[in-house]
């Protein structure tokens, strides 16, 4: 492993940092954990005295990823997931920032479990961690939490997980609350009532294996409503996870308004669809659930054009005890850490997304948005970064799955694009090769 | 439309029946051939027959069921298996062992053949892949309910002969009914032309595309039809959640004598059971010349045995 006081130079890379839509052959020279120059530019420098040179026979050096969707186990589901485990599985996929979620055991809805966190991961995780907190306390979608001193404590947003608060009022109190405190409510919208006991996309698949179906109003109507209150309130809103393209068209509509508005989606809505489902396979259970290749297509449309900003893996570890029931008894959810660039590579090779978009998707909009310095090659940030192939083809395998769980819906499945190292803070914690 | 049906399979090649879907026309019209032949045995004094001697029958049945669970138990004991009633109340099993426990600790006892009814649609398939047995789906939540789907074509084909070319109306709550399903899947593979009645609330989303024609009026959807199957309405779903009361949908959608009266003049009335009367059929009519409800009960055990005496075909003799 490199010392940090030991200068570090990448060569013969394909550089990529698309904060500064940057894409040419060059290196990158890290100091102390810093990124002191990257790209073309970094050439002329040659390598300073000292330094360990790596040679990355041509892949890309990109920015690690931000993964503003990791559900975590600890505090309460130990078994499931570890700060420590999730961290190991997000090296071997190119996350080198997790953004957690409070939707925990207890939910984290308090300084001091805010403060867990983050002494936990210190202690344990090989990866930044930045705990989201509760926007409502216990998720109760009721009584707003104490955004002020949870955003003091190191919350860097807000939100009520996968639980929508479906309550008009108090949604739109929460936004105008948090805008005092300049702090972002990332919500999954969802009509309650309309999705009823659904439990996949609504459509002749529900119909034919007799699965209660969630239509896409249950979550557009939502969104819509959650537009209304951020025009209403001028908030800083952050769709979690939209999964239909009328949610895109209300996001849009959004922006071009001049509202404070972004929008995210999970990878497994970019690159599954309901047929993925076929005779009730419980890690396609997801919610908002998978929808039609068409809403999927559009989707990724929204990617490329810029209204969907961020793509984040949804992370969610589940195990035997909560995945192997009948479709409608399961939990929701499938792991993401290591496999999202290799999944949304797929998009990248089918020509739909460019390559800079797909990473900033992953790395800067993110950043950007929470108000953190990762996710760029810029001088003085955090040497944070991943060697990968684009190319390199590998198979998604059961026993190769770092994650303590392993209800990975890539499994088995082949994914072109693969992360050969991965360093944190100039730290080369993951290398495929060793 | 009439399907060629002189094409008869002489086997039923897989090891479990988990649903309609997937299985070929020979394959449905081999397991009615069967049924045809247990109905003989049924109706002789001496009723057994040694197919499934020795062999363990289970019958797990996750949902209460007294016509279903008792119609395979007569199955399998005319057929002389060891049959054993398994009710499992779904609460217990909350409390911790998962399904696929339950499946392990049943694969333990050894059993030959596995009848299961569970409350959620897929866990019959998820059960059958853990087990050695050979499964019959005896209704799984909203999906599939096969050996129904088969009873009702073997009634109707002794009925009125081949079954391609058939108008039949499925008429009631279609959204939550396994038996829909399978019919629906059934009476298509052998040609007949589906029509499905309901109020629009009772209908599953995507309906047009499921290869039925789609009505909302009872009397011009039982226009010209041989055959009207009616189907229960869970009384959960009659008080305002689907439709808004009793007497208004026996007004609109209830079978009666005049509604009957649209449909041919030699139509036959069904229903899987247990009736509500008043509520989906008037007692006339459930009662009256046109119904087969009762020889529906009575084929239900022939094609339950058809079934059990086609899977054992692929037990193992050694």
């Amino acid at each position: 492993m490199a010392e940090t006081n030991n200068p570090l130079v990448l060569t013969n890379a394909r550089v990529i940092d698309p904060a500064a839509n940057k894409d040419e052959p060059g290196a990158v020279l890290i100091r102390n954990g810093i990124i002191e120059a990257a790209g073309s530019a970094a050439l002329n420098q040659g390598a300073p005295e000292g330094a360990i040179t790596m040679d990355c026979g041509g892949a890309i050096v990109a920015p690690g990823l931000v993964d503003m969707g990791v559900t975590v186990g600890e505090p309460g589901a130990e078994h499931r997931e570890t700060l420590e485990s999730a961290s190991q599985a997000a090296v071997a996929g190119g996350v080198t920032t997790m953004i957690t979620s409070p939707d925990c055991d207890p939910v984290i809805d308090d300084p001091a479990l805010v403060d867990f966190i983050l002494r936990r991961a210190r202690h344990t995780a090989i990866v930044n961690v930045h705990p989201m907190a509760a926007l409502t306390k216990g998720l109760n979608g009721q009584e707003m939490s104490e955004i002020g001193l949870l955003k003091e404590a190191g919350a860097v947003a807000f939100t009520n997980a996968t639980h929508p608060v479906t309550n008009s009022q108090v949604f739109s109190r929460l936004l105008t609350y948090a805008r005092d405190f300049d702090a972002l409510v990332v919500h999954q919208a969802q009509d309650k009532d309309l999705a009823g006991s659904g439990v996949m996309n609504a459509g002749l698949r529900a119909s034919w294996l007799g699965l209660g179906g969630i239509p896409r109003e249950a979550e557009f109507i939502a969104i819509e409503r959650d537009m209304r209150l951020v025009a209403m309130t001028r908030g800083k809103y952050h769709a979690r996870l939209i999964s239909c393209p009328q949610s895109a068209n209300a996001i849009r509509q959004a922006k071009k308004d001049g509202l404070n508005v972004t929008a995210g989606i999970s990878i497994n809505h970019l690159t599954l669809n309901e047929n993925d489902i076929a005779n009730y396979r419980t890690f396609h259970k997801m919610s908002p659930p998978l929808r039609t290749e068409d809403d999927r297509m559009e989707m990724v449309r929204a990617v490329a054009d810029g209204t969907i900003d961020v793509i984040m893996s949804d992370h969610n570890p589940q195990d035997v005890e909560t995945k192997r029931h009948p479709f409608a008894e399961s939990e929701d959810g499938a792991l993401g850490l290591e496999t999202m660039l290799g999944a949304g590579m797929r998009l990248v090779h089918s020509g739909d997304v460019p390559l800079t978009k797909l990473l900033a998707a992953m790395t800067c909009n993110p950043a950007d948005r929470l108000g953190l310095e990762a996710g760029r090659l810029s001088k003085g940030a955090p040497a944070d970064l991943i060697v990968f192939d684009p190319d390199r083809p590998w198979i998604v395998e059961k026993e190769n799955i770092r994650s303590r769980s392993k209800n990975s819906s890539f499994e088995d499945e082949t994914l072109q694009g693969r992360v050969l190292t991965t360093l944190v803070a100039g730290r080369i914690l993951y290398n495929i090769a060793a | 439309m009439t399907k060629d049906t002189t094409h008869r399979s002489t086997s039923y090649p897989h090891r479990h029946l988990l649903g309609i879907e997937g299985l070929q026309p020979s394959e449905i019209l081999h397991l009615l051939d069967l049924a045809d032949e247990a109905v003989e045995v049924s109706r002789q004094v001496e009723k057994q027959k040694a197919v499934l001697r020795g062999r363990t029958q289970i019958n797990l049945f996750f949902e209460a069921s007294t016509r279903t669970q008792a119609s395979f138990e007569i199955a399998g004991k005319r057929l002389g298996a060891d049959v054993m009633n398994m009710a499992v109340a779904s609460s217990s099993v909350k409390k911790g062992e998962t399904l696929i426990d339950t499946a392990a600790t049943l694969n333990a006892m050894r059993p030959d053949l596995l009848v299961v009814r569970h409350q959620s649609a897929g866990a019959v398939q998820l059960l059958a892949r853990k087990v050695e047995c050979s499964v019959v789906n005896a209704g799984d939540g909203q999906h599939e309910h096969p050996t129904q789907a088969l009873l009702d074509a073997l009634t109707m084909r002794r009925h009125k002969g081949d079954i391609g070319g058939l108008r039949i109306a499925i008429c009631g709550d279609i959204r939550h009914s396994r038996v829909a399903r399978s019919n629906i899947l059934l009476l298509n593979a052998l040609g007949a032309r589906v029509r499905v009645v309901a109020p629009s609330t009772l209908l599953p989303s995507g309906i047009h595309n499921m290869g039925v024609d789609v009505f909302t009026n009872m009397r011009e959807g039982l226009e010209g039809c041989d055959i009207v199957m009616m189907l229960r309405l869970q009384r959960e779903r009659m008080s305002g959640a689907f439709v808004p009361s009793v007497r208004e949908y026996f007004k609109y959608h209830g079978l009666d004598k005049e509604k009957l009266s649209y449909a041919k003049p030699d139509a036959l009335v069904m229903h899987p059971g247990p009736m509500n009367r008043g509520v989906e059929i008037a007692a006339e009519v459930a009662d009256g010349p046109q119904s087969l409800i009762k020889e529906q009960v009575e084929m239900g055990v022939a094609v339950r045995m058809a079934v059990l005496e086609a899977l054992a075909t692929h037990l193992p003799t050694k």
